[in-house]
């Protein structure tokens, strides 16, 4: 090969040769900052990257306005479908309100809530066992929170629906309520071991020292551990919704009948009812988006780093 | 110094030996205290169900008459039906074609919109939407693309190159591959932000010594930028091979597994069997295989991980 060989060792130019020029000598000019050596000044390579970003606006984001806008036209199909309403109604959410809409939004607001809040609690508890306490058994306990990862709801859900008609011991048919979509989702292995590894990097002289102070295991956790964990928590709050929010099977096996769908399940109820157009079926789509699309918009610094770092240590 | 500390250990051990047990057991029941909820919520509704599903793939379940073992009856039967074997070959070109096409397009958008200024930050959040959005929702978007008449959305934009409207959903040749363009539309935006955390990542210096030494754009995406960001590359590969497999709302949302059969996955099957068809018994052991084969691809390829980091 006759690509020379760059030496991936080679010190980073500490002493800086004393006939290069000044504008070398700043620390990362724009070209050396991406890989592909993008210029921020006017050029031909410039002009390429414009149209390009154009583009993957087009094919990425540039679909969410057909949603939007099918669901504000009376009755979009085929070639009345456009980036931009032509003939804005509300009609569409009336329609999708008395197949009742709201009601599955209430569903699964209800669903996310709780088991956000599940998830986070629980997950928070294992955590601080696993990252500031040693026992016997601590490598298996956090193999079995791996191996909950490993295990999709989806290669389980034909014995879960079993279980959850009738649970095991106590005998409880959690098919129908809410319970029987926030209960599966609260031990989510991610977030035991996102938490567990934040955890783990509080320095032992802050708990040491609160410890002097009498403080128990309790209050270690409420008021040392967790104001300390705030990234992380926001971190898992918001993937965690993420994930909740887009459940598809466990609502659909935990339902005794389509009134206990989410609103995302109940989407595929407004799109086979014959009496309703494509335009009502939009609506449903937009008020099932919004919600995910105002905690990503909020929250989506704690998203992007929850991705990369989740999966740079995963 | 040191000699002193274990010394007050020592004689409390010999003095109160009983009070000193019950202090050492109070210390070892606090994390399990912790554990508790998590543990009791995965054992039931996870690993239960997981048992459960083993134990019945053994079984002809019969509702009210009593399950009755017919050993391997379930695994040979849902093996040799002919919709799990065409099913098999679904998954894996679903599964192979979404996730090197996830992983190319990823690459390229994260090449693209890598860089700190803030127009750049805003067409990332952009970009990034698909990744968010419900699958459900996706499906009912992508429905909406793939109309089938000639003023359909794509159709109008084929319309315009002369092509005639495609059936993209409806034509049993296409529709597999209508979903596979969904699929890598919802996962290359997801692999864009782990590789562009890989490609933060890279050594700043070694694109200034590359540019010195006089380096093309295409060496030097090859020898720096590639060997460094192989561990992101390795994370987004595993990913996407065991979502792959497990693909089930995706083609459920899209297709339903028609037009035929045609987009028919292995997870699709098995639901269709286990709760339309009502054959608990083959469903499960269906899922068993499933689970089989992921648990088996995930040990090889962090085994291949393993080997590659210690080389």
């Amino acid at each position: 090969m006759s690509a020379p060989v760059i030496d991936p060792v080679r010190p980073a130019a500490p002493g800086t040769p004393a006939g290069r020029s000044a504008k070398a000598q700043r620390a990362t000019p724009a070209r050396f900052d991406t890989a592909l050596g993008w210029n921020d000044k006017p050029s031909l390579a410039w002009a390429l990257r414009i149209l390009l970003c154009l583009i993957a606006l087009g094919i990425f984001a540039a679909p969410f306005l057909t949603i939007f806008s099918g669901a504000f036209t009376t009755n979009p199909s085929g070639s009345s479908l456009s980036f931009l309403p032509h003939d804005s109604t509300l009609l569409n959410f009336r329609v999708a309100g008395e197949r009742g809409i709201w009601d599955y939004l209430g569903n699964s607001l209800v669903i996310a809530g709780g088991g956000l809040l599940l998830q986070l609690v629980v997950c928070t508890l294992a955590a601080y066992a696993l990252a500031r306490h040693r026992f016997r058994g601590q490598a298996l306990i956090m193999m079995l929170f791996m191996m909950t990862l490993m295990l999709p709801e989806e290669v389980i859900a034909i014995p879960l629906s079993l279980v959850l008609g009738d649970v095991p011991v106590v005998h409880l048919d959690l098919k129908g309520t809410v319970w029987g979509v926030i209960l599966p989702l609260g031990a989510w292995g991610f977030s035991v071991m996102m938490l567990t590894e934040f955890m783990r990097d509080i320095p032992a002289e802050i708990e040491e020292a609160a410890r002097l102070d009498g403080v128990g295991e309790l209050r270690m956790l409420w008021q040392v551990v967790l104001p300390l964990c705030k990234p992380a928590l926001g971190v898992a709050g918001v993937l965690g919704f993420i994930m909740i929010w887009d459940q598809y099977l466990l609502p659909l096996i935990a339902a005794k009948d389509p009134t206990d769908y989410t609103v995302t399940v109940a989407l595929s109820i407004l799109r086979t009812d014959p009496e309703v157009g494509s335009g009502v079926v939009l609506a449903g789509a937009v008020i099932a988006l919004i919600p995910s699309l105002i905690v990503y918009l909020l929250l989506q610094r704690s998203l992007v780093t929850g991705i990369a770092a989740g999966a740079t240590k995963g | 110094m040191t000699a002193t500390v274990p010394a007050p250990a020592a004689r409390r051990g010999l003095d109160k030996r009983g009070s000193h047990k019950k202090a050492f057991n109070k210390k070892a029941v606090v994390p399990w205290l912790f554990l508790a909820p998590g543990l009791l919520l995965a054992l039931v509704f996870k690993f239960w169900p997981m048992a459960k599903g083993i134990w019945l793939s053994f079984f002809d379940v019969r509702p009210f008459l009593g399950d009755r073992w017919i050993g391997l009856d379930n695994y040979t039967r849902v093996l040799s039906d002919n919709r799990f074997q065409d099913a098999i070959g679904h998954t894996l070109i679903l599964g192979i074609g979404q996730s090197v096409g996830a992983i190319l397009l990823g690459f390229v958008l994260a090449l693209l919109l890598e860089g700190q200024a803030r127009s750049l930050k805003i067409l990332r959040t952009a970009v990034f939407l698909p990744a968010v959005t419900a699958t459900a929702v996706v499906g009912e978007l992508w429905r909406l693309m793939y109309y089938p008449t000639s003023d359909g959305l794509l159709n109008s934009g084929l319309h315009l190159l002369g092509l005639g409207p495609v059936q993209f959903l409806d034509n049993p040749n296409i529709a597999l591959y209508s979903t596979m363009a969904m699929g890598i539309w919802i996962w290359a935006p997801y692999n864009m932000v782990i590789l562009l955390a890989g490609l933060a990542g890279v050594d700043r210096s070694l694109y200034e010594a590359a540019a010195m030494d006089g380096v093309s754009l295409w060496q030097r995406l090859r020898h720096i930028t590639l060997p460094a960001i192989r561990p992101a590359l390795m994370i987004v590969l595993t990913l996407a091979t065991i979502r792959g497999l497990r693909v089930f709302t995706e083609v459920y949302v899209l297709t339903g597994g028609g037009p035929a059969g045609s987009t028919d996955v292995w997870m699709t099957r098995a639901y269709t069997l286990g709760f339309t068809r009502n054959d608990i018994g083959g469903a499960s052991a269906a899922s068993v295989v499933l689970l089989g084969v992921t648990l088996l691809l995930t040990v090889t390829i962090n085994y291949l991980r393993k080997r590659g980091e210690a080389r």
